[in-house]
């Protein structure tokens, strides 16, 4: 049946579909609050989906990703407020700024491996984390700060559905975005790079290019949804950024399945619902949480959305 | 002025000393299994906690330290068993997402069952400060020093002369080669978590009265004991207890002349700056890939 669909149409399957919940999902929406949890989930889910492209395609491992979030964040914190700009100025500074510290860093640090790798963006996460913190003439320190309105051309989102359409329609850019150069010689090269390196080096892919690359989308992607959320946010808090948020996002898309785009939304939204749901078992969050992240390694390691897929496909060809 | 640098030796010594214990763990499992065991912190905290509990239900401190640190390598070896054994063949990502998934569920239980309070042990021998040089010491830094090097040296001895140790090492070269020859390799991954989880509880003890402990403290503590292990040369247990000193050492200088803000963030910045000129730590081997 789906073979039948045009190749264009095949390809962004996930994009359709996607872009039929975002239509319908507000009729399900009662209250602010329930608008509030979808767009930090639709937020969380850009996140992810860019950290995607480095875990599950390029198979290398970032523990800092919060960093190049929070980054995207104060930029747009700092630059919105302290000095007046522009909202879209301030993102797309924010968007180059991390995305030229993010190719500064991905050098070097890129040529470990494994464990190693986690050690160095993990180590760079806390790094930001604590300057962020400490610094707090220009980000408020521990309280935090808070960024102007988000204005584009006179227009400014204030109310909770005006932002769920804007952050609908930035994720389904971000998953376009993603499918494509997925689908691009980059991506071929990518999977190429995961499953041998060294082959891949063989057969005269430049694998560090490519994994820099990949690094550097990510951390643009992460900076974007950033600075969405300082605009919606209250007050930005240097807890955005550190180590457990970025172990979340990694959560996130693991949970959700690694290379699975499809996978990195659908686990973002599960793990950012799961703490409201379990919001009076709050004594037990941690728990429930570290028990998700070691039972989906153990039981299904590729995640949720590629197993479930590869069930319904047992089932039609039995 | 000099009486001021020895002061921030002696810091720097005592928190080194912890470092490396956590380092050591590190490097144990790593060996036995290729794992990095994110959850060594909370070994740290579970072995405090415990103590605490346990002298505040009424026991003497030389018997609730003995049962905090046999409760601790229940729950090391609890880790290993229902853990990491199903995910044998899991890839490296995959082990690093389950070993932070058991530390966050460590320390939900940890908070679930003694609470969010911080807590602290009395100094085990007093609190009246020593003189050494001008500098002032507190007996309990001494009991973290001498307490720490005892635990090397046995953990020295262990691998170095004794059946069980010798097939532990053997595992770490060759897992395969060693169950050929008769090594039980689930008994080894058993052993190192019990290892690693001693010394991560007996550290968390003796640096209790100093430093204090609650449910979060072992995030940092197990970040900078991975900082070391990766400082020293992955699975390099030299390394990791010189990683820890030179870690503690430096970072109490830095706090001390610098800056203490950034006092968490300088073994970040040391183990950046060594990855980038020697990836595989400053003792590593290099390595090479097999295709």
């Amino acid at each position: 049946m789906t073979s039948m669909l045009p190749p264009a149409l095949q390809r962004h399957r996930g994009l359709i579909v996607l872009a039929a919940v975002i239509a319908v999902l507000p009729l399900a929406l009662r209250n602010d609050y329930h608008y509030d949890v979808v767009i930090n989930a639709g937020l969380n889910a850009i996140v992810v989906v860019g950290l995607n492209l480095l875990i599950g395609y390029a198979g290398q491992i970032s523990l800092g990703h919060a960093a190049f979030f929070g980054l995207g964040a104060y930029a747009s914190a700092i630059l919105t407020t302290t000095y007046g700009w522009p909202a879209l100025g301030a993102m797309a500074a924010g968007i180059a700024v991390v995305g030229i510290l993010a190719y500064v860093i991905a050098r070097p640090i890129l040529r470990l491996k494994g464990h190693y790798l986690a050690m160095a963006t993990l180590g760079i996460g806390v790094i930001i984390s604590i300057v962020l913190n400490t610094e707090a003439q220009v980000t408020g320190g521990p309280d935090g700060m808070s960024a102007a309105p988000f204005t584009v051309l006179g227009y400014t989102f204030a109310s909770e559905q005006s932002w769920y359409w804007l952050v609908g329609g930035a994720l389904l850019l971000t998953v376009w975005l993603s499918t494509n150069l997925i689908d691009s010689p980059i991506g071929r090269a990518l999977r190429a790079l995961h499953g041998a390196e060294i082959g891949a080096r063989v057969v005269g892919i430049d694998t560090t290019r490519y994994k820099v690359l990949i690094f550097v989308i990510s951390a643009m992607f992460a900076s974007f949804a950033g600075s969405l959320f300082a605009h919606h946010t209250p007050t930005v808090t240097p807890s955005i950024l550190g180590f457990i948020k970025s172990v979340e996002f990694v959560v996130m898309a693991v949970f959700g399945g690694m290379a699975s785009v499809m996978g990195s939304v659908v686990g973002a939204v599960i793990m950012t619902l799961l703490p409201n749901a379990l919001a009076a078992f709050e004594d037990f969050e941690p728990i429930i949480l570290g028990g998700i992240m070691m039972g989906t390694m153990i039981f299904m390691p590729k995640g949720l959305v590629p197993t479930i897929a590869k069930l319904l496909r047992r089932k039609e060809t039995p | 002025m000099i009486e001021s640098m020895i002061q921030f030796i002696l810091a720097g010594l005592t928190s080194g000393a912890i470092y490396a214990l956590v380092g050591l763990g590190f490097s144990i499992i790593y060996n036995a299994s290729h794992v990095i065991n994110f959850a060594q912190g909370e070994f740290i905290v579970i072995g405090g906690m415990s103590t605490v509990a346990l002298m505040a239900a009424g026991v003497p401190l030389p018997l609730a330290i003995v049962l905090a640190t046999l409760v601790t390598m229940l729950v090391g070896m609890a880790l290993a068993k229902f853990a990491i054994q199903p995910a044998k063949d899991a890839d490296v990502v995959a082990l690093i997402i389950i070993t932070i998934g058991a530390s966050i569920f460590l320390r939900g239980v940890v908070q679930l069952v003694f609470g969010k309070d911080i807590h602290s042990l009395p100094a085990f021998s007093g609190e009246t400060p020593l003189n050494l040089m001008g500098a002032t010491l507190m007996p309990q830094s001494l009991w973290v020093m001498g307490i720490s090097s005892a635990l090397i040296v046995v953990i020295a001895w262990f691998f170095n002369a004794t059946l069980a140790g010798k097939a532990m090492l053997a595992t770490a070269y060759n897992a395969l080669a060693a169950r050929l020859m008769g090594v039980d390799t689930k008994w080894v991954l058993l052993s190192a978590f019990a290892l690693s989880a001693l010394l991560g509880a007996v550290g968390g003890i003796v640096v209790t009265p100093i430093t204090f402990v609650s449910y979060e403290s072992g995030i940092m503590l197990g970040l900078k004991g991975f900082s070391a292990a990766v400082l020293g040369g992955l699975g390099n247990g030299v390394g990791a207890v010189a990683g820890g000193l030179i870690l503690g050492i430096v970072e109490a200088l830095s706090a001390g002349y610098l800056s203490s803000a950034y006092k968490d963030a300088i073994a970040f910045i040391i183990i950046l700056v060594v990855l980038v000129f020697r990836p595989n730590g400053l003792f590593g081997k290099k390595g090479i890939d097999r295709v």
